[in-house]
């Protein structure tokens, strides 16, 4: 079920929230915020997720964390499902953390930095001793004076200096995955390139993995070995970020890309990519989600889901247009548009 | 050139109250003309949404200390009667917001919220008014513009409200509009469209825009000119050319050196500016970026660093522009 | 690295800052009339713990050819009651048990509710549903009701009274508990204690006890007032302290009928209530903004 050099797979993974009404507090509809995801992580890369608002992008980073429990589907971590007896979900914990992005919210207001830091080696049985002489290692490891920060209270630093604790955090069990939701997005933008360059000195040297989930497309493909697209819970585009960034094959990813603003004041966007907001991921629309909003739209794609399949190295998209058994229909314009 | 339409002059904007006066602004001018569209661009506690609330007076009057001019069309704003602003507001300038759903009111449908705003400041009939918010949702390209107005703010999605709120600010016809980080909270593909309904909007209704957001590429989208603000101040401004092309000021600069942007090599460390912003309350003698900058010098820390000319139309309040000539172009 | 600098954005300081507490405490202390609350607080407790030194006569001993001496009178500067025993005496040891009855109950549903609460907040679903219907149910009954109906039930007496105001405090304190709990549930930094690993009594130990804490003890403060009332009111029908034991709301009740002979002597027990009741309010005001220290 697993892929050789995966360090993190997900077969078939599915999260309904559901909707409760009447009366009688029945579900009445669901909120279909994953809708199944099949991905791998690799060791050492940074796989980018992006995405826009209802697509799934936290929902997935809270399975990935088992935060909250799949309603089908399997995770699996070095090849071992995890809760099996073969990898406990305790164990499990302490090979992938978080990284959130509200950086106060993520820490205990009346703990310490040093305290907060620590808890979860406390948790996973370090003595108190060792566990301090950790804390004070990853605080400077972070870029904060441990002698300065480690007894001070979390809304006495600034965001950036917060986050950074939030970081150090996450290394405090020596993981080998760390899940970052959004993790600079509140962050100016000075700060957030110091936040962005300690990343990248702390994945070089523990060996870290990452999967870094953000809406802003720039920052992803500085960041990531590998982009995943997500629309409506499901995986719509997943390559490496440069056949991405520069060769998307998925019409919605297209869109995504040429959303971004120009930053040439001479060369300002004209059209926008698409029109309307992403449907609501209640009632999402049938066969492809995307057909909807799809300015290349065939017949087909209201009646049948699209599968994610391999269209090139390392460059899986789910569309009817790249599937000549699809049975799609107005390929021409599609084709002249990816010349 | 005539007097430009919006003419703001050493505006000072100070809270007091806590233990020591906040200066969020200090001594900001910048003219806007007719029909024009310019964005204030700054990090988070840099002064830029407190200087559009001065524009419609919507700082607490208590607990503000207010200095400088605000001129709109020949009058001083900071001078106005309570029933002068009344008629200001909404009238002659009106502002859109970063959360349409906190902006908006519940308990009444957009159809009824911009019919009431509009008989609060014209004495047309209920019909005349609803025809002119339908024309108004029409105009900000709302489909099936007929049954949205009966709509309810949280019947809609993020991108449709965030129209309704434009549609809402334009109801009396305002010749200025500020914008209040508008595009934030919106996905990518929402936010575009977001942006060039404000350049539209500009285009065709000869509209003046105040654009306040954090985003350098969504400012460049819509704004003629940009003025870049840090600590309180306008550090650099000039047309959108000037900024992205030829950024003169040290922290203009840094900021565009620090994005993560397409034309970066992968992998590249990011240039970060070091340091955090100064703190409002203890503002720094002398340049307020000089802590953090790479050119700063004794004579930076000390005295008031003036605004220099360095074209027709680009500024920037820095001693050492001349080290900065190249600085852009040369990476 | 010149990112790496960021550190020297502050200034140089104390190792270690204030705890949360200190600030609660530094800004209580600067409050004027939380204070006043609590000197007058304090006076009346130590009153009451030292009342057979401070209390000028025996408050049981009582001639009936000395009933109902106006305030002012030599030697009794208070006056006398009904039996003629000494006013001034009879308030100050009443104080021990009009304060035991208000604090007690109080204290004991503190802990009982706030268990009680935080278990159903944190534990969520099925648990919740189960522990606050079960708690609605004794909200249905007003206070006052239930604390007499309880009382008569059980029979007259001092552990029954505080007893039934014991099981009348629960439900809203719970609830309390309860909606604190859950707010602070859905906090990221319990999301990334659970994703540490630890376990829920671990989390609620650490991270849940020292924030939802504060909230319940300041609304815990102001029942405090409640119950000296509710505690007098179930003397005063006979369901509390019997007599002769002096107890404020006894003799209000006993002093109910020289109401018309000397309304300033029947009115002092009703006094002290109303001081020691309005300066739990106000000393619980004051900690609630206290505790509002910016986070």
């Amino acid at each position: 079920m697993t892929t050789q050099g995966a360090i993190l797979t997900v077969r078939g993974l599915r999260k309904y929230f559901p909707i409760k009404g009447g009366i009688l507090g029945r579900t009445v509809k669901n909120v279909h915020a994953v809708d199944g995801v099949d991905l791998e992580v690799f060791a050492g890369e940074t796989l980018g997720v992006v995405g826009e608002s209802g697509c799934g992008k936290s929902t997935t980073a809270r399975l990935l964390m088992q935060l909250i429990a799949p309603d089908q589907g399997a995770l699996y971590f070095e090849g071992k499902l995890v809760g099996s007896p073969e990898l406990p979900l305790k164990e499990y914990r302490r090979q992938v953390q978080m990284v959130f992005q509200d950086s106060y919210s993520s820490l205990n207001p009346r703990l310490t930095i040093e305290d907060n830091i620590a808890f979860g080696a406390r948790v996973h049985g370090t003595p108190a001793q060792d566990a301090l002489a950790r804390t004070h290692d990853l605080l400077a490891r972070v870029g904060l004076a441990p002698a300065r920060f480690a007894g001070r209270y979390p809304h006495e630093l600034s965001g950036g200096q917060r986050q950074r604790v939030n970081i150090a955090r996450a290394l405090a069990l020596r993981p080998k995955v760390i899940i970052l939701d959004e993790a600079v997005s509140a962050l100016d933008k000075s700060v957030e390139a110091q936040v962005l360059n300690l990343l990248a000195d702390l994945k070089a040297e523990f060996g870290l993995t990452y999967v870094f989930i953000s809406h802003d497309l720039n920052v992803v493909r500085f960041v990531s070995d590998r982009v995943m697209v997500m629309y409506l819970g499901q995986v719509a585009e997943i390559g490496t970020a440069e056949a991405l960034y520069d060769r998307p094959l998925h019409p919605y990813s297209r869109a995504l890309l040429s959303s971004m603003p120009s930053m040439d004041p001479d060369n300002r966007t004209m059209e926008p990519a698409l029109t309307g907001d992403p449907p609501n991921p209640i009632d999402p629309p049938s066969g492809c989600r995307f057909h909807t909003r799809c300015p290349v739209v065939g017949d087909v794609c209201a009646r049948k889901v699209p599968a994610l399949t391999q269209r090139a190295a390392q460059h899986l998209v789910a569309c009817h247009a790249h599937d000549p058994a699809s049975g799609y229909a107005p390929a021409r314009a599609l084709q002249e548009a990816a010349q | 050139m005539s007097a430009p339409f919006l003419s703001i002059r050493n505006l000072g904007v100070a809270f007091t109250g806590g233990t020591r006066p906040v200066r969020a602004v200090n001594d900001v001018s910048l003219d806007v003309g007719q029909g024009e569209a310019v964005a204030l661009i700054g990090e988070s506690g840099s002064g830029k949404s407190v200087t559009m609330r001065a524009i419609m007076r919507l700082n607490p009057e208590k607990r503000t200390r207010l200095q400088g001019s605000i001129d709109l069309d020949g009058r001083d704003i900071l001078k106005m009667t309570p029933r002068e602003l009344r008629a200001l507001r909404g009238a002659q300038a009106a502002m859109i917001f970063q959360e349409p759903l906190l902006a908006l009111d519940p308990v009444y449908s957009l159809g009824d919220q911009i019919v009431e705003t509009i008989r609060r400041h014209e004495p047309i009939s209920r019909e005349a008014a609803r025809a002119r918010a339908l024309e108004l949702f029409e105009r900000v390209r709302i489909p099936s513009a007929k049954s949205r107005l009966d709509n309810y703010p949280h019947e809609m999605s993020g991108g449709m409200r965030q129209r309704a709120m434009i549609a809402l600010a334009l109801s009396c016809r305002p010749k200025l509009l500020l914008a209040d980080e508008p595009t934030t909270a919106l996905d990518a593909t929402v936010q575009i469209q977001v942006l060039l309904l404000l350049r539209e909007l500009q285009r065709d209704l000869g509209l003046s825009i105040i654009f306040v957001t954090h985003d350098i590429g969504a400012a460049v989208e819509v704004a003629d000119r940009i003025a870049v603000m840090y600590a309180g101040q306008i550090v650099e401004q000039g047309t959108a050319r000037d900024l992205i092309r030829s950024p003169r000021h040290p922290y203009t600069l840094g900021l565009l050196k620090s994005r993560a942007d397409g034309a970066m090599v992968k992998g590249a460390r990011l240039e970060a500016i070091p340091g955090a912003p100064p703190d409002l309350a203890n503002l720094p003698d002398g340049c307020p970026f000089a802590p953090r900058c790479f050119l700063a010098e004794d004579a930076c820390h000390t005295g008031r660093i003036e605004m220099q000319q360095i074209g027709a139309t680009h500024q920037a309040r820095c001693r050492k522009l001349a080290q900065t000539l190249d600085m852009h172009a040369a990476q | 690295m010149a990112d790496m600098t960021l550190t020297q954005a502050p200034p140089a300081v104390a190792v270690r800052s204030a705890g949360y507490w200190q600030n609660v405490g530094a800004r209580l202390v600067r409050d004027k009339t939380a204070m006043a609350a609590a000197a007058v607080l304090l006076i009346f407790l130590l009153a009451a713990i030292f009342a057979p030194l401070v209390a000028p006569l025996d408050p049981l001993d009582g001639r009936l050819s000395n009933r109902l001496k106006p305030i002012g009178t030599e030697g009794h500067w208070l006056g006398t009651d009904e039996l003629g025993r000494d006013m001034l005496s009879r308030l100050i040891w009443g104080g021990r048990l009009s304060l035991l009855m208000g604090v007690t109950p109080v204290v004991l549903a503190f802990v009982i509710g706030s268990a009680v609460g935080i278990i159903a907040g944190y534990a969520g679903g099925w648990t919740n549903t189960l522990i606050m219907r079960t708690i609605d149910v004794f909200y249905a009954f007003p206070s006052v009701l239930l604390a007499v109906a309880l009382s008569g039930a059980l029979g007259a007496g001092l552990g029954n009274a505080l007893l039934s105001l014991t099981v009348v405090f629960i439900p809203p304190i719970a609830r309390v508990a309860e909606s604190v709990t859950t707010r602070l549930r859905s906090s990221d930094f319990i999301e990334a204690a659970r994703a540490s690993g630890a376990g829920a009594l671990t989390i609620v130990r650490v991270h849940v006890l020292g924030n939802v804490l504060g909230p319940i003890f300041v609304y815990a403060t102001s029942l405090i007032a409640v119950s000296m009332i509710l505690a007098s009111g179930l003397s005063f029908l006979g369901l509390g302290v019997r007599p002769p034991n002096p107890e404020w709301g006894l003799m209000l009740n006993t002093l109910r009928t020289a109401i018309y002979v000397q309304p300033w002597v029947a009115a002092l027990p009703g006094a002290m209530i109303f001081m020691v009741s309005i300066s739990f309010n106000m000393l619980s005001d004051g900690l609630r903004s206290a505790m509002e220290v910016r986070q």
